[in-house]
Parts: C-alpha cells; structure tokens; sequence
C-alpha cells in the first residue's frame, strides 16, 4: 500500500515534465510583423519574445486548456485561448493598435502652439520671450509668425485680412475684454500682461474650436502656469521702470500665493531717444497683480488671478489742419481683471473647467487745441476745429461665467460641452468743448452654449466636430456655428488637416448704439494645411479662404457720428502660408522663417466699395534667429520683419452726395524692422547660487530704418502725414534679478 | 505507523514542491541574470530580458525583484534606443513596472535608484526642454536611494555617472564625477548583497568610468 501510493505521487510528478512546443508570428498594421511582443503563457514563467520577423516560440511542461498573453507598448493586450497536448502548437496573432497621443495624427489646421509639453507645438513658451521684435509682448511674438500684418500704429492681432478687433483673446478660458492698454492715436499700445505667467499659448489663425466664439479671424488662448517651483523673489530694475514681486509655495508643495507691483517711466528712455510726440506728461503705469493657485485631490486646480493697473500719458502733436496749432491728445485709464478658475476629475473619465471672470475698465480722454504756447485755443467754425476740443471718458464693466464638461472615451475620443455666459455694459460720456454732455449707453448678454467632440478613427485619421450656439441681447437673435476639423496622417511626422468653420461676430461698441436692426457678422473659414514636423525641424503650409458676410456699415448721423446702418458689409481674404523652423542643421542655431501671401478686399465701415483695406499687405515675411553661446553664458536673438507697402486712403463723407467717397489715395513704402536682444546670465550653471540674475539688452530696427505705417489726412483731405514709430529706434537694458531658487534650469531649457 | 508514514511522506512531498518552485524561481532569475552582461551589445536582447522578467513577475505577484529586473532591463534599453519617438513610451513601461516593484516593498533604495534612471531616460529625449522637471526628479529620487540605504553604492554610482555627462561650466565633469565614483567604489567593496540574486550590479562600469576620466 505504502509503495503504491509512492509510486502514484512519482508516476503524477513525471508527468509533468512532458514538453509542448508553443509557436507563431506576430502582426499588426497591415500585416507587418511587430518586433519585442512579449508572449506568455498566463500565470507562469513560459514564453518568448517575438524576433524582428515577428516570429516566437518556446516550450512548456503545462498542459491543458491555457491562456496565452500577448503584449507589446502601443497595443491592445491579447488573450489567446490555447490546448496543450502532446501536439507543438502553432498561434498567429494579430495585434490591434492603441490610439496614444503619441502616434495619433494632431489636429493642427489653423493653430499654433507655443508650448514646452504637447506635441505640434511650434515654440517653446521661452520664444515669446526671447523673440527680439516683439519686445517681451505676448502677441507681438506672434508677429514673427505667418498670418497676421505687420501693423505698428495700433495694438492687436491683424489675421488674415481680418481687423485687430476680429482676434480675441482668453485666459484660461475666459475672455479678457482690455488685453491691451487703452489705445493711443498712432501709437501701438502693448499687452497688459507679463509673458512669464503663462506656460501655454494657442494661436488660432482660423477655424478655430466651438468653444470659443465671437471672433471673426482668430483666438489667441493663454494658460497660465501652475505652482511655482519654490518660493522666489523677483526684481527687475531696467530703463523703463522698476518691479518687484514674490511666490510663496506652501510647504505641502499644494498651493501657492504670489504678489508683485511694478511701475513703468518712460522718463530715462524718452531722455534719450528723441520722441515724435511731445510727451508732455510722460508715460506711466503702476500696476499690482495677486494670485493664488491650489491643487486639488484629483490633480486639478483652483486659480485665481487678479490684476490692478492704472496709467495715464499726455502728449502733443502738430495738428494738421492748421500750420501753427497743436493738438494735444490725454488718456487716463483704470483696469481691474479679476479670474477665478476650477479645473478638475470629476469621476468616471468626466472633467470639468469652469469660471468666472470679472473686469472693469475707464478711459479718462481729453482732447484739445493748443496753440504755440500750448495755451487751449477754441475756434468756432469750421466744426472741425471746433470738434478737437472734447472729454471723452469710457467706462465699462464685464463679467463672464464659463462652464465645461468634458467625458473621456476609449482611446483619445472625447465629448465636450458647455456653456458661456458674458455680460458687458459699457458707457461713453462725451462732453464739447462748450460743456454740452451726450450719453450713451450700451449694454448686452450674450448667452453661449457649445459642443464638441474628438474622434480617433485609428492613430492616422482624427476629426473634430462641433458646434457653437449664441444669442447677444443687442442682436436679439440666434446664430449656429458648425465648426469642423480633419487631419490625416500621411506618414510618420508627416501629415494633412482641414478645418471649416463658420464665426459670428457683435458690432464693436464704438460704432453702437444703432437704431438698425442688425445681424451678426460673419465670417467662413476653409483652411488647407500639409505639415511635417520632427523633433528638430517644422515645415507647414496653408492655404485658407475666408469669406465675410454681414460686414457692418456706418453712415454719419446727426451728430456727426459714424454709426452702424446696416449689415450689407462684405469681403474675403485668400492666401498661402510658409513657416519653416530648423534648429539642427546649424549647429546650436535655432531660427525660423514665415512667409504669408494675403489677397484680401472688403467693403465694410464707410469704405465706399470693396477694396483691400490699409491694415492688410500683400506679402508678409519674418526671420527669426537664436543662437545661446554656452561659454560665454550669452544668448543673442535677431529677427527681421518685411511687410510689402499697405495701401491707405482718404475716406470723406460727400454731404452732397450722401455718402462716402475715395478722395484720395496711396501705397505706403515696404516695412523694414531688424532687432536684436542679447541675454547674459552670470550665474549660470553655478549649482549652488540661490540669487541669478539676467541681464538684457534690446534694440529694434538696428538699421535705422525708414517705417511708415500709414497716412493721416487732414479734415479736408488737402493735407497728410506719415504715421511712423514714436522713436526710430528703442534700446531696451534691463536687469532681472530672482532670488531664492536657482533659474539656470529655466535658462538652460530656455535658451540651448 | 501507517498514517504516519503517508503523513510524512506527504509533507515532505509539499515541501519538495514548494522548494522546487522557489528553487525554479531563483533558478530563473540566476539565469536571465546571468544574461546581462552580453546582453548589453544588442537592445533587442535587453527587451527579451525585460519579458522574462515580467514573465516571471507576473507568475510570482508577491516579488519585487523580478519586477525590479524587469524595469531595469527596460530603462536600460530606454538609454539604447536610438529613435527619440519610441523612448517615452519605454520609459512608459519601465514606470509600470517600478511602480509595481514599489508597492511590494516600499522605500526599497534600490526600487529609487531605477526610478531616478527612469526620469534621467525621460529627460534624454529633449534636455533643454525636460531639463527642469526630468532633472529635478531624477536627482530627488538619487538623493533618496542614498538615505533609504547607505551602504548602497548604485546611488553614488549613478550620480558620479550624471555628472561625467554634464558640462563643467554646470557643475559637472570629470573631476567632480570621480569624487562621486570614488565613493561608489568603496561602497562596493563594502556591499553585501542579502542573497545572490538581490541587486549588485554597476561595479565594472564605476571602474570603467574612472578609467575613462583619467
């Protein structure tokens, strides 16, 4: 008994050490074999890896009903079904390709990305600063870019034949209603906000998300930066004012508060270089901002940021409809931009974005004319003379409250949607130069509500679709904007989009209120785009048709006002788009050049018929040059822009005729401008050093050379003179000093 | 008399299945370590690796060496990839499995170690741009490695290996490398590893990198 139940234990363990042979290919797209698959039989230590055909195979003591596990990074794992006997088994498998954000196909017509993390993205967030045209303002950087005009006499974004109104810019999704300081006749004013808050950029130049709305030609998104990696100090001390400021990390790494104050004197600067204007009361800004930012449980964050600005120049300019009276223009302004956000999980794959913005601005103008002693001067008729004395003062309050939803499906699929609402109120009160006040108030809500949704066919076809419903009380009516985006990849880095899309856009408030009943505007966007993009190198092109409809016309009123009439405005634009970026092929040079043809014609405003309007050109170019010299811990940056001439014309309401009439016109010269910026950081690489330091030095049009953006004509149109820079030339130095943690990081990633 | 023969005999048939099964265990780990060292001339053969050792994890659930391994011959083979694309998604996978290997024994000095190699794999993909929080992790995971275990000498071998690779204008370079190694080697010749299949590579290379800075 004893050895029979010896001899069964030894017969049943023997057994087991039968051997079966387990083999097959592995497949995946298209047939072709996949290399490195790790096959195993589940739950024990058997199996192989497949060899560069795709081939595996090994051998196994189990036996039975088994289940075979295949897997490889990038694929679906695979169960397989087996039966061990005595047979050498032979299992082909197919693999089935995961959509990763790796592989997938980017959804690019249209957008520019300046970001230090997402694939597509064409600049780091280090290029808005160091770009030496743009000067350390966020939207000038992308001036350096394809599809917007090179227009120095006012601020803003001009895309593709579009108006700097017809761009409208979001922080964090909210929309910021003052982005630029309050404008000044002639002169381009700069963003209010400092480019270092923000870690990420999207430039739309056109068929742009649902999600955003109430732009004709373009959206610039901005996403301000999470916490701070240590607690820090600044200091910046440089020929146009002094600023200071402190993060604050809380020791749990969680949250973080931050505060800093600056004020801007353009005293030293406009000492040196000889000014246009006589500025006789100088440029100044004193500005406070604050912000605070959580993270939450799930990863998300809580963000709030708000900003305190108050400003105010005076300066004086020969008038032109006289030879010895001056005219003296006056601004001051207050602004206050409040933000609070909340991005966050929610639970089983849902997200959500919400906020809420708030934000007031008052523009103080006052306007007159001064004789030689720059005494005020009132002179009765004609009313022209007598229209150059006049307090203008702007206030306006607006308020937005945004929400998304977001669900996340298998693979990259995803569906959004959501909803925003905005209210603005904005009041003109003008008073004559005889003390006769007119009011005029205009308020609106304007209700907004969206959805979206990203499909991944497989890792080389992806769509996004969506659509954008709003209704603007001023308008009292609906719009629906379909909005659609393709991109298909042709081969590895290489790929084609598509983007369609339809954008409405309100009156601005200067040409309010109306006593038409009016439409929104219109825009239709067809964009074309053939990309390749690999780690060193950036090739794409576009071409685009726009085609604008409901355009707004002003007619005067009785108050010598121009004021909306109707929505019988209309135009297109059409053109080709080049940018190239190469930072391999010159060793430790990175430079870019864009090129943008722009065929462009409207007839809107008091334009007598459809013709190309003076803020587009027809050729636009821009390079752009770094290169970081590591010994000598020194950056230097060159860019130069061409714009071929604008044309500009003498628009004259004929009081005979009743309408408005071309007396005049021409082409300005092409726009020339060189810049260069040096960067030099003492401290870098010293490890050990809690204090650095970057110092700047900054030049635009290093050549001198001649700008004319365009033309002001006098009342009667007998009379112009050349809009040019203030100054030829700007020499920007500044010191920029942070102490508390070390930034040769920042410098490095920066600047390499 | 009889019961307590097949009593026995029982148990000592479980025992030898048991000890079998642990022997085959650390047979199989002997074994694909013992594979490493040639290994190291095709990356092709560090991903073989690195699939046996998850074979092996994935049947023992309850060990984290042969996940350790197996993380270790995939950031390995993170360093040898050539195509920057595919790297990220190695380093991918290495995380998994580290992250695996962690949460059988944390705070493990050695587990630290694959991690910081890990994010030093992440940052080659681009250092300018990853510099800052590759950089920074690596480091951190490093400095913990040395505190969870001091007598390890992989940490100080894999901060004396940064260093020879970053510029001296950086606080880098050979001089301040060798410090380091130095350091690495005396630890070696102290280190007693708990038994012939717990970590204890990195020797030869501490040697060959002196050598190279000399």
């Amino acid at each position: 008994m004893k050895k029979l139940v010896l001899i069964g234990l030894v017969c049943c363990y023997s057994t087991v050490t039968a051997q079966n042979k387990v083999s097959g290919r592995i497949t995946g797209n298209k047939n072709k074999p996949v290399l490195g698959v790790s096959v195993q039989l589940k739950d024990t230590y058997d199996g192989a890896t497949s060899d560069s055909l795709g081939n595996y195979s090994f051998t196994t003591e189990e036996t039975g009903e088994q289940a075979l596990e295949v897997s490889s990074a990038g694929y679906f794992v695979i169960l397989q079904k087996i039966k061990l006997d005595k047979l050498p088994v032979i299992q082909n498998i197919t693999l089935k390709e995961q959509i990763t954000e790796l592989k997938a196909v980017v959804i690019s017509a249209g957008s520019f990305e300046a970001s230090d993390k997402n694939k597509g993205a064409v600049l780091s967030s280090i290029d808005i600063v160091t770009t030496p045209s743009a000067n350390g303002d966020i939207t000038s950087a992308f001036k350096s870019l394809p599809g917007t005009q090179q227009v120095g006499e006012s601020e803003g974004l001009f895309v593709r034949g579009g108006t700097a109104t017809e761009t409208k810019i979001y922080i964090d999704g909210n929309l910021v209603n003052n982005f630029f300081y309050s404008s000044t006749p002639g002169i381009a004013t700069r963003g209010r906000f400092n480019p270092f808050l923000f870690k990420g950029t999207i430039f739309s130049t056109g068929g742009y998300s649902a999600l955003y709305g109430q732009a004709l030609s373009s959206v610039l998104i901005l996403e301000s930066t999470d916490l701070p990696e240590k607690t820090q100090a600044d200091v910046s001390v440089s020929v146009v004012g002094i600023g200071g400021g402190i993060q604050h990390l809380a020791k749990n790494k969680k949250s973080s508060w931050g505060m800093s104050f600056n004020h801007t004197n353009l005293f030293l600067a406009f000492k040196v270089i000889k000014q246009k204007q006589d500025f006789y009361k100088l440029p100044t800004f004193n500005e406070i901002d604050a912000n605070f930012r959580m993270k939450t449980k799930n990863g998300g964050f809580v963000k709030y940021y708000g900003y305190l600005s108050q400003n105010s120049t005076a300066f004086r300019t020969n008038d032109l409809d006289s030879i010895v009276l001056k005219n003296s223009f006056g601004i001051k302004n207050i602004n206050i931009y409040q933000n609070l956000n909340w991005k966050d999980r929610i639970g089983k794959g849902w997200r959500i974005n919400t906020g809420v913005s708030f934000s007031t601005n008052k523009d103080d103008i006052a306007n007159e004319l001064q004789d030689a002693t720059n005494q005020k001067v009132i002179i009765g008729a004609p009313a022209f003379y007598t229209n150059k004395n006049f307090n203008l003062v702007n206030t306006g309050v607006f308020a937005q409250a945004r929400v998304v939803l977001e669900k996340k499906l298998a693979g990259l699929n995803a569906i959004r949607f959501g909803s925003d609402y905005f209210f603005s109120k904005e009041k003109s009160t003008y008073t004559t130069y005889n003390g006769f006040q007119f009011s005029q108030e205009v308020k609106d809500n304007l209700f907004a509500g969206f959805a979206e949704t990203d499909l991944y066919i497989t890792n080389n076809v992806a769509a996004k679709i969506g659509g954008r419903l709003e209704h603007s009380a001023i308008i009292n009516k609906w719009n629906v904007a379909p909005r659609v985006s393709l991109a298909y990849k042709l081969a590895t880095n290489t790929q084609a989009s598509f983007a369609y899309g339809i954008f409405y856009q309100n009156p601005e408030r200067r040409y309010l209120p109306s006593v038409a009943s009016l439409d929104y505007s219109k825009a239709t966007h067809y964009i074309f785009q053939f990309s390749q993009q690999t780690k060193d190198h950036t090739f794409r092109t576009e071409i685009f048709y726009k085609k604008y409809n409901q355009l707004y016309k002003t007619s005067r009123n009785a108050t010598n006002q121009d004021i909306i009439a109707n929505n019988m405005g209309f135009g297109d634009a059409k053109g080709l788009e080049i940018f190239w970026r190469d930072k391999k092929t010159i060793k430790n040079v990175d430079y870019w050049i864009s090129y943008s043809y722009l065929d462009t014609k409207r007839d809107f405003l008091n334009f007598p018929a459809a013709i190309q309007p003076s803020f587009a050109t027809n050729h636009t170019a821009a390079f752009v040059f770094k290169r970081f010299v590591l010994p000598w811990k020194t950056g230097f940056n060159l860019s130069y822009n061409f714009a071929t001439g604008r044309p500009y014309y003498h628009i004259a309401y004929d009081n005979t005729l009743g309408k408005y009439a071309i007396t005049d016109q021409g082409k300005t010269i092409n726009y020339n401008s060189m810049s260069f910026s040096i960067n030099y950081l003492p401290n870098l690489g010293k490890k050990d050093k809690t204090t650095f330091a970057v110092l700047v030095l900054g030049v635009t049009n290093v050549l001198n050379q001649n700008q004319i953006f365009t033309y002001n004509y006098n009342s009667t149109g007998s009379r112009k003179e050349a809009v040019t820079p203030p100054g030829r030339q700007f020499v920007f130095i500044g010191c920029f000093l942070s102490f508390g943690v070390d930034r040769t990081q920042d410098a490095i990633n920066n600047n390499l | 008399m009889k019961k307590l023969v097949v009593t026995t005999m029982a148990i000592l048939f479980a025992t030898s299945i048991i000890f079998a099964q642990s022997e085959k265990y650390t047979m199989a780990i002997k074994k694909n370590l013992a594979a490493m060292d040639s290994s190291f001339k095709n990356p092709a053969d560090l991903l073989k690796l690195a699939n046996n050792f998850e074979r092996i994890a994935s049947a023992e659930k309850n060990q984290w060496l042969p996940y350790y391994y197996a993380a270790y011959c995939q950031v390995l083979y993170g360093f040898m990839e050539q195509d920057k694309d595919k790297v990220d998604q190695i380093a991918d996978k290495a995380t998994d499995l580290i992250k695996l290997a962690d949460s059988l024994a944390p705070g493990n000095s050695e587990i630290s170690c694959i991690k910081s190699m890990i994010a030093s794999c992440y940052m080659m993909v681009n250092p300018m741009q990853r510099w800052q929080e590759y950089g920074g992790e690596s480091t951190g995971n490093m400095e913990a490695a040395m505190q969870q275990d001091p007598t390890n000498p992989r940490p100080y071998f894999l901060k004396g290996q940064t260093l020879k690779y970053t510029p001296e204008g950086f606080g880098g370079g050979c001089k301040t490398a060798t410090l380091a190694l130095q350091t690495a080697l005396d630890k070696y010749a102290m280190f007693k590893t708990a038994s012939d299949i717990h970590p204890n590579w990195g020797k030869q290379q501490v040697v060959l990198l002196i050598k190279e800075c000399k």
